[in-house]
């Protein structure tokens, strides 16, 4: 697992100065995760905390729910490419992981970053990689 | 056989619903349901469990659930134009036939591997769906279901392209827009054994969705790829393409847009549209008859439905996420805002019931619909239904480009 967050780093360093209007000042907080990153990056086995239960819970959902407007409830795809397991067989996690983060120009795919940190976007890619898992039942 | 009969009897006259059943009277035959109209009835789409929801707009309550429909993320529905069938596109590609009196599937067709939509014609022979795989329109038989033609929008050879903005046309024709191909193509259906098909090239950059004006002349798609809109004159001969709005964004980069606005379901009122900016935080408002812009009003997020209510005294707002508990309301007469609500959490889909004295709108992530006035904004009712995403009312049967 931890050799595939090593690739992710130089291509999220971009992510901070791609065109973003709305939250860029939210990203100084995640300095600190930035840092996580590096030392992760470094060898010294320190990665970003995974999100919480109950986040990972939210995040879940949100892909389902807001991602599936334009990928599909089911990942199949739809104005956005397919996100199943064997979609992205051969795709490379760490550019996946950025374009959740940071968008993809010239597509419709926004830059999610107002809303995810960078662990939240590099966990839903893995879950991606792996087979999304469905959503909770979260009526009462 | 002996139900079938008696159904296809029903089609002759709703009348004998009640006697019908009972006359059937076998294992598995419906209950005897009450006599009723379709004027004030509709559908509900519950997403995540493949579900429509029958509703009734004069009780505000769910009368049937219809299971088994597959994936209706994104699902959008027409209605027959006696206002009985739902016809529901699913995102996996089906058709599926509703019945609102019977509260059972009619007739359902896997088409394609991945759908957006469709419309019917305004004689209400053929349902026309709009796919992204494999991309094109595909023409069906309204009672049916048989495939009558099959337009792939083919635009370079072996490229096909994803298909939106789909809209019944009067005169058994169809306009639609093609995302990868930056066209409008207009399909006459007059025979559908011999479909004629209108290509309008270099419209403008990756069209996302398109509507077509109350009186059917004016087509017009909104485009993603930059500022403005394309839009056709369909009653100048031949059909051509003008840029309206162009540079509305006034060169400021643009926010990011979490969801696509959907321009279906025309905001026109009185000789204004109001049609959502694409990564702005504004409502443009545009003068019919010049196509300038006569305005643009703040709003609370990145509109995604800009819809009137029918009499055009109010144009009511929602917004992609994160803005979505919201729902804002435009005084026609002003341009202002007159209300800001929080309906419920992830707020999809409004619709206004037949003469606008209600709104009824989707709160997915409070698995819960609900009614509120249009002249006090007072919740009328509310409804729980399963993450609940698109309302149609059987009202859309009569309005063309619904």
């Amino acid at each position: 697992m931890h050799d595939q967050h090593a690739p992710l780093l130089p291509s999220l360093s971009p992510a901070g100065t791609l065109p973003m209007a709305r939250g860029g000042l939210r990203c100084l907080p995640r300095l600190s995760m930035w840092l996580a990153l590096l030392v992760g990056a470094a060898g010294l086995h320190a990665q970003p905390a995974p999100p919480t239960t109950q986040r990972q819970q939210e995040l879940v959902r949100m892909v389902r729910q807001d991602c599936g407007s334009c990928h599909g409830l089911h990942l199949t795809g739809g104005l956005g490419p397919a996100l199943t397991r064997e979609a992205l067989a051969d795709k490379p996690i760490d550019s996946i992981v950025a374009t959740i983060y940071g968008g993809r120009p010239g597509t419709p795919m926004a830059p999610w970053k107002a809303m995810l940190s960078e662990a939240d976007a590099l966990w839903i890619a893995q879950q991606l990689f792996a087979g999304f898992p469905e959503s909770v039942k979260d009526r009462p | 056989m002996k139900r079938r009969h008696c159904l296809s009897l029903l089609g002759a006259t709703s009348l004998l619903l009640g006697g019908c059943a009972s006359l059937a009277g076998s294992p598995g035959a419906p209950a005897a349901l009450p006599l009723r109209g379709t004027g004030d009835l509709g559908v509900v789409v519950a997403r995540a469990t493949g579900t429509l929801a029958i509703v009734n707009t004069s009780e505000r309550a769910v009368l049937a659930q219809v299971t088994g429909l597959g994936d209706l993320s994104h699902a959008s529905v027409v209605f027959s134009r006696d206002g009985r069938y739902a016809y529901v596109f699913g995102r996996d590609g089906a058709i599926t036939k509703v019945d609102l009196l019977t509260q059972r599937i009619d007739a359902r067709v896997m088409q394609a591997g991945n759908s957006i939509g469709g419309a019917i014609s305004a004689d209400g022979t053929m349902v026309v769906a709009q796919n992204y795989t494999p991309g094109g329109i595909k023409v069906f038989d309204a009672a049916t279901l048989a495939l009558l033609a099959d337009i792939p929008a083919e635009y370079e050879s072996g490229k096909r392209s994803r298909v939106v903005g789909l809209v019944d046309l009067p005169g058994r024709r169809f306009a639609y827009s093609l995302f990868d191909a930056n066209a409008i193509w207009i399909s006459d259906l007059s025979d559908p054994a011999r479909p004629v098909t209108t290509k309008l090239p270099h419209i403008g950059k990756q069209p996302y969705d398109a509507l077509v004006t109350p009186n059917g002349r004016h087509y017009i798609a909104g485009l993603f790829g930059e500022d403005g809109l394309a839009m056709v004159d369909l009653w100048e001969e031949p059909p051509r393409v003008r840029r309206i709005l162009g540079g509305y964004g006034r060169g400021q980069e643009p926010l990011p847009v979490y969801k696509m606005p959907h321009l279906r379901g025309w905001a026109v009122a009185g000789r204004r549209a109001y049609l959502p900016a694409i990564g702005r935080h504004e409502v443009l408002v545009v003068d019919t008859e010049t196509w300038q812009e006569v305005g643009r009003i703040p709003v609370a997020g990145q509109p995604v439905f800009v819809m009137a209510r029918p009499d055009g005294r109010q144009v009511w707002v929602n917004f992609a996420v994160p803005d979505y508990h919201r729902v804002q309301v435009i005084d026609t007469t002003t341009q202002q805002i007159v209300r800001t609500l929080e309906p419920g959490k992830a707020v999809l889909h409004m619709e206004f019931t037949p003469r606008g004295e209600s709104v009824w709108i989707s709160a997915r992530d409070d698995h819960r619909v609900s009614v509120i006035d249009t002249q006090t904004f007072a919740t009328q009712a509310t409804l729980a239904i399963d993450s609940p995403s698109g309302i149609f009312f059987t009202a859309r049967a009569a309005r063309l480009g619904f």
